[in-house]
């Protein structure tokens, strides 16, 4: 059996997942659709019940009175001593740890800690059934609280954060391999310069290094990531992943020089010009790699000034 | 040249219909990605034996506008939707980078 407990750590848990088990009620989350069985079903009966209707406890009801719970363990318990044919009152477990249907969810979560149930009753005020809790229950409640949550953040931070229209901070993860999606993050950044209308020549620099950089990562590393920094007057794209690094960085650097296998050459990657055509489009470009140690690459690309444009007209 | 005037060379299939159309500028042969997007220019079109859909991505930061794949290298349908999706005319023919390259530069600098 697994662990069944919840690993919130109530000391280390941020205030928002606190004050979400604290706000979230146990009836917000517990299942209300219950399958239940009278104390005078068969355990045979109460088998084919679990079977149909994909559950491992079932709740022992008489009157709306709950009397016991036949897990799943019981039932193999019968299976192995052979007693299907007995009814549930003889074998279900009486010794009921129940949770109220108003208790935070707090409370569910240091239960499931505390005992090693799967499940637990969940009753009302005049102490009648009225659910079950799952800690599947508490991660699918948790889960979408959560969620709504963050998009009540996000909504905030995007009304807050335009202090400066014209600064954007992009992350794009790259997957080792992945050519399928290799050009996507150039073709976003491409895209939004275009809309500010940037000059053709810096927008293809960055275009340029950006898709190199993609390629790189794709190509040579284990995966990592781009982030993209525009501000008004410059663009600096920095690469990072974690592994493997380069073992000669300094031939890395000369036009040619690629380690690429020929599968990667064959679809036209790995002609040792990427390092090379970044270094030649970006105006400030650092370079650090060790074997082990995975690889950053840093380009800043300035953007031509309006006055320089018209001069060139 | 136009590449709706391009689908009329016999020696052009048309492998991608949905483009936008425009004058073709010049063009670019290379199989190289890297050297494509350091080189090729927009309203280019691209002559590669590189069939597969980063040649699309390439072609689409570039601002290239058709590519035609030589040699009679088979086309995969990803490459094809990824073309459909950027406008972005494809042609295969069985023709040679460098006979292309004749080809379709005797068209452009007719005119």
């Amino acid at each position: 059996m697994t662990d069944k407990g919840i690993p919130i750590k109530m000391e280390e848990s941020t205030s928002l997942i606190l004050d979400l088990i604290y706000q979230l009620k146990i009836k917000d989350v517990m299942t209300r659709n219950l399958v239940i069985a009278s104390p005078e079903d068969s355990l045979d009966h109460i088998k084919t019940l679990m079977k149909q209707r994909n559950v491992t406890g079932i709740p022992i009801v008489k009157k709306d009175r709950l009397l016991g719970i036949l897990s799943i363990d019981d039932i193999f318990k019968a299976l192995d001593s052979g007693y299907m044919q007995e009814l549930a009152e003889k074998h279900m477990s009486k010794k009921l740890v129940m949770l109220e249907e108003d208790m935070p969810l707090a409370f569910a979560i240091s239960y499931f800690d505390k005992f090693k149930y799967g499940r637990f009753p969940v009753v009302d005020k005049n102490n009648l059934l009225v659910g079950m809790i799952t800690s599947r229950d508490i991660n699918v409640g948790l889960l979408m609280a959560i969620n709504k949550e963050v998009a009540r953040m996000e909504e905030l931070l995007a009304q807050t954060t335009p202090v400066d229209a014209h600064h954007i901070r992009k992350m794009f993860r790259i997957r080792k391999y992945d050519f399928e999606h290799a050009g996507n993050a150039s073709n976003r950044i491409k895209k939004l310069l275009v809309e500010r209308k940037l000059d053709p020549k810096d927008i293809r620099r960055v275009a340029v290094a950006m898709y190199e950089l993609e390629i790189n990562i794709a190509v040579h590393s284990d995966g990592g990531t781009l982030t993209v920094i525009i501000d008004q007057d410059h663009a600096e794209i920095t690469a990072k992943d974690s592994a493997p690094g380069i073992e000669h960085p300094e031939l890395a650097l000369q036009e040619g020089y690629s380690t690429a296998n020929e599968w990667i050459k064959s679809l036209g990657f790995g002609a040792g010009m990427g390092l090379a055509n970044i270094r030649r489009v970006s105006d400030s470009f650092d370079f650090q790699s060790a074997l082990g140690k995975g690889t950053t690459v840093r380009a800043v690309i300035h953007f031509k000034r309006k006055e320089e444009k018209s001069h060139d007209h | 040249m136009t590449i709706s005037e391009m689908t009329k060379l016999t020696e052009l299939t048309l492998v991608q219909k949905e483009f936008e159309d425009g004058v073709i500028s010049g063009g670019y042969t290379s199989d190289l990605l890297s050297d494509v997007i350091a080189n090729a220019e927009a309203n280019n079109i691209l002559i590669t034996i590189q069939a597969h859909i980063n040649t699309v991505a390439v072609s689409k930061l570039v601002g290239i506008r058709a590519i035609v794949i030589a040699n009679h290298r088979e086309v995969p349908i990803d490459m094809v939707e990824a073309a459909q999706k950027e406008k972005i005319a494809l042609f295969s023919s069985t023709l040679s980078q460098f006979s292309l390259s004749v080809l379709i530069g005797k068209h452009i600098h007719k005119q």
